[in-house]
């Protein structure tokens, strides 16, 4: 929408005014800040975090011996779909999201992302989509036809109820968070990086995340065209997935993998942003093969799309179908290989200090190649018959996103906790939290690998007891409540953190790129001034100018230091003023969604919502008059 | 406008890496995302093309004479768009108005000629329920529709603010983008019209489809 700005400025009737105060729970409702908004995505997706956990564990509860009914079979249904749903979408989709808000403005040199009220519309679209979806919980009708929903286990004839319905319209209603939030980085990344830093210059994170908004903005309207039509079909009566109106199931397959596949790079590419910062900080030497690392994360963003089917393998395309895309995916592993050896070749040599962060990316690096490997395994078809829907799949995809995604989300909080929080957290709980999650991590997926092999399908309910299962599902087991014991040391460690006020200085990790050359937390306005930026890593080499003359290591102390903040006169920064109006619009929505399933009332309840924050938004100017006469 | 709210906004126009404003680019990306959208509906109609069991089939219910005179209409209403932006910029007020007021009346008429054809087809039993045609038609054609009708609300609230004095030579930008969209609408409905109506309109009975006889 447009904004026009005059003094003839028409602006609907406020019920709330402006909000205006710079603390409390309105500003919170109310804020732009990139800083609080990353904090939020950060907080609420901790939660899902934690809840998609407990639907792991008791799932493992149940797995944990044979002919064991703890929990019924329609709730276990229930638990792996919303355990896969939640991690994928309300966990690490949006725990990357917190990441590129706090850091994508902080590490170009920018005030603010560009369209800071868009990015208060992510935030609330996001929460209200995944309250949306988990409401379900609460009229036990949870949805319970797998993280993919392939028709007609997800069809009203043979799924009634509004399980699946919860499922699909969340997602769509999630789907406007994620592409708002990407569309918003892409014009971020483009438009608004200081001067001097030019593509080549970016940080290797922000490159990552901005193939990774494309990707969004690209992949994100597919699942919302899949979850169009199967809104429609249970509860329109439309016929997209019905074959006895000659649609076909297969179909759904193929859209939902055509978005399926680029988000599985959606879930990894901002892992390997950051573990590519904290590679080269805590190795004391430059990041190796830059050019290398950003182009290997281009060509994995476009060959993404050409992989889909190799999750269909078994469905029956034929044979010139299932070799070319063994051809493709097997392709694509090139430039993920390429990006672990530059890892490697960035630690040779180097002066490692071993952080929690170092230690986690480095965790990252070997517990991702694993299963990348057993990814490479099931690219070839013929191989991939035998293991379709065994737990040699669910081994393979948690190596790549509980060992890939999740050990480097863990990695970049311990990195960047001191810039978010200002304070340090304690490092022998932190190489403890990381042991023993490392423990736990391969005693619960490792064992995976042969059961899969050995035959166990994936989301059986339980398994006879001559199988010979028993052993490798305790251990399994154990290794869930390991990682559980791992994720409370976490939080201790933050409860501690918030006690002891240990206070982290602007640099503490004596790091490579300009978020870290301001205060730990950064002042509301970011930078004093908008730096200029004559390298990659500037802030590394403004610090250390002897390296670029040639020495191999830094000889002498900084050259420069964190500015001082505390008498900067404020009043010269502009920032956009606070608005309610991308809360309304995210109330809105999830309740208009909420009405396709109960009432049309209450669609036409959230349209209104919709259409009046939307008209609120386009006519309230960015600040308000007064506030810039101070 | 006081000056200091045009050296913020000015502000924010100029101080960017590329030279082109953020808001033009959001458009340029939204687009582009949107461009996925319609995509895969198109193919989902495609896919699906001469699969239904039962009719009415599109030889049964497209009219190709009428759904020209509607196409004619929006893509007319392109030009408006450029002409309407080009008086703008010129601060030709009066032209600018018009323009964008005939804009806007030949939205309302493409959306006239939709109802119209959507009750007609509901009238001869055509609906989402009755058949892969009918759910991949209605779907399309009707989020289609609703774009245009975001559109039409847009450029209302444009021309409001022309009438307003707020929308001047000066905030150009503004229109320009609602015309980015209203082009974009303009461009997929080309691609609706030609593989929606003109290469399905004679798709008769399917192999392995029943006989349908108005009127059952």
């Amino acid at each position: 929408m447009s904004s026009i700005i005059g003094p003839k400025q028409f602006q609907i009737p406020r019920i709330f005014p402006r909000p205006m105060s710079h603390s409390g729970i309105w500003y919170w409702l109310g804020t732009v800040d990139h800083k609080k908004i990353g904090t939020m995505y950060g907080i609420v997706s901790f939660f899902w975090f934690i809840m998609g956990g407990i639907e792991a564990l008791l799932i493992r509860v149940q797995l944990s011996q044979a002919e064991n009914d703890i929990i019924s079979p329609e709730l276990y249904n229930q638990l792996f779909t919303m355990h896969g749903t939640t991690m994928v979408f309300l966990v690490v989709m949006p725990l990357s999201a917190a990441f590129f808000n706090w850091l994508i403005p902080l590490q170009i040199g920018a005030r603010d992302v560009a369209f800071p009220r868009l990015n208060a519309l992510s935030l609330w679209v996001f929460i209200f989509g995944s309250i949306l979806m988990n409401i379900s919980w609460l009229t036990g009708e949870a949805p319970n036809g797998g993280w993919f929903g392939y028709p007609p286990n997800s069809t009203i004839q043979f799924n009634p109820g509004n399980g699946m319905t919860f499922w699909v319209l969340g997602l769509n209603v999630l789907g406007v968070a994620s592409i708002a939030a990407g569309l918003n980085f892409i014009v971020t990344i483009i438009n608004m990086r200081a001067p001097g830093m030019t593509l080549m210059r970016m940080p290797v994170f922000t490159w990552m995340t901005f193939i990774t908004s494309i990707l969004i903005v690209l992949a994100l309207p597919i699942l919302g065209v899949a979850g169009i039509q199967m809104t429609g079909d249970r509860v329109y009566g439309t016929n997209f997935f019905n074959s006895e109106a000659g649609g076909d199931p297969i179909f759904w397959q193929h859209i939902f993998w055509l978005f399926g596949h680029p988000e599985v790079y959606i879930l990894i590419l901002p892992a390997m942003g950051i573990v590519s910062e904290i590679l080269p900080t805590f190795a004391r030497k430059p990041l190796f093969g830059y050019t290398f690392i950003v182009f290997s994360g281009i060509i994995i963003g476009f060959m993404g799309w050409f992989v889909w089917s190799h999750h269909m393998f078994t469905v029956g395309l034929g044979p010139a179908a299932n070799t070319a895309f063994t051809l493709s995916t097997m392709l694509i592993a090139i430039p993920t290989g390429v990006k672990i050896f530059n890892w490697l070749a960035t630690l040779w040599g180097g002066s490692i200090k071993f952080t929690t962060a170092m230690l986690f990316s480095i965790g990252f690096i070997a517990m991702f190649t694993i299963g990348g490997l057993s990814g490479v395994t099931h690219a070839v078809s013929p191989s991939d018959a035998q293991q379709q829907d065994t737990y040699y799949v669910v081994a393979h995809f948690h190596y790549v996103l509980f060992g890939g995604s999740i050990f480097a989300i863990f990695g970049g909080l311990y990195f960047w906790w001191p810039k978010f929080t200002g304070y340090m957290l304690n490092e022998r709980l932190g190489i403890l939290n990381f042991i023993i999650m490392l423990i736990g991590f391969n005693l619960q997926f490792a064992p995976m690998h042969w059961l899969g092999l050995d035959g166990m399908p994936r989301r059986i309910y339980t398994y006879a007891e001559n199988m010979g299962w028993e052993l490798s599902n305790l251990a399994a087991t154990i290794g869930g409540f390991l990682i559980a014991f791992s994720v409370l040391i976490f939080m201790v460690n933050v409860f501690i953190s918030r006690i002891n006020k240990k206070l982290a200085s602007g640099d503490p990790w004596d790091a490579r790129t300009l978020e870290w050359s301001i205060s730990s937390p950064p002042p509301h306005y970011n930078f004093v001034e908008i730096p200029k930026v004559e390298h990659i890593d500037d802030w590394w080499y403004k610090k250390y100018p002897e390296l670029l003359e040639g020495s191999p290591k830094q000889t002498k102390s900084p050259k420069v230091t964190v500015e001082d903040t505390s008498n900067v006169d404020e009043s010269k920064i502009h920032l956009p003023d606070l608005s309610y109006y991308p809360l309304f619009v995210g109330v809105g929505l999830s309740i208009a969604a909420l009405g396709v399933i109960y009432s049309y009332a209450l669609v036409t309840i959230g349209l209104i919502l919709v259409f009046w924050g939307c008209i609120g938004w386009s006519t309230e100017p960015v600040n308000e008059p007064h506030e810039k006469h101070h | 406008m006081s000056n200091q709210d045009v050296t913020i906004q000015h502000g924010e126009e100029i101080k960017n890496s590329t030279g082109v404003s953020n808001k033009k680019l959001l458009m340029w990306a939204f687009l582009g995302s949107d461009v996925m959208f319609f995509g895969t509906f198109i193919g989902t109609f495609m896919a699906y093309r001469n699969k239904s069991l039962n009719g009415p089939y599109p030889s049964d219910t497209l009219d190709i004479p009428i759904t020209s005179i509607s196409t004619f209409v929006l893509l007319m209403s392109s030009l408006g768009v450029v002409l309407a932006l080009h008086y703008l910029k010129e601060s030709k007020m009066v032209l600018a108005k018009l323009w964008l007021i005939l804009v806007i009346i030949m939205g309302m008429i493409f959306m006239g000629f939709q109802v119209y054809e959507f009750s007609h087809f509901a009238h001869i039993g055509m609906t989402p329920q009755a058949n892969l045609f009918g759910s991949t038609f209605f779907t399309l054609t009707s989020l289609h529709g609703a774009h245009v009708s975001l559109g039409i609300i847009w450029l209302i609230f444009l021309l409001y603010n022309e009438y307003k004095g707020n929308l001047t030579s000066e905030n150009a930008i503004d229109l320009e983008l609602a015309g980015l969209y209203w082009h974009f609408v303009d461009i997929v409905w080309i691609i609706i019209f030609a593989l929606l109506y003109l290469i399905t309109a004679g798709d008769g009975v399917p192999p392995g489809g029943l006989p349908w006889i108005a009127g059952q």
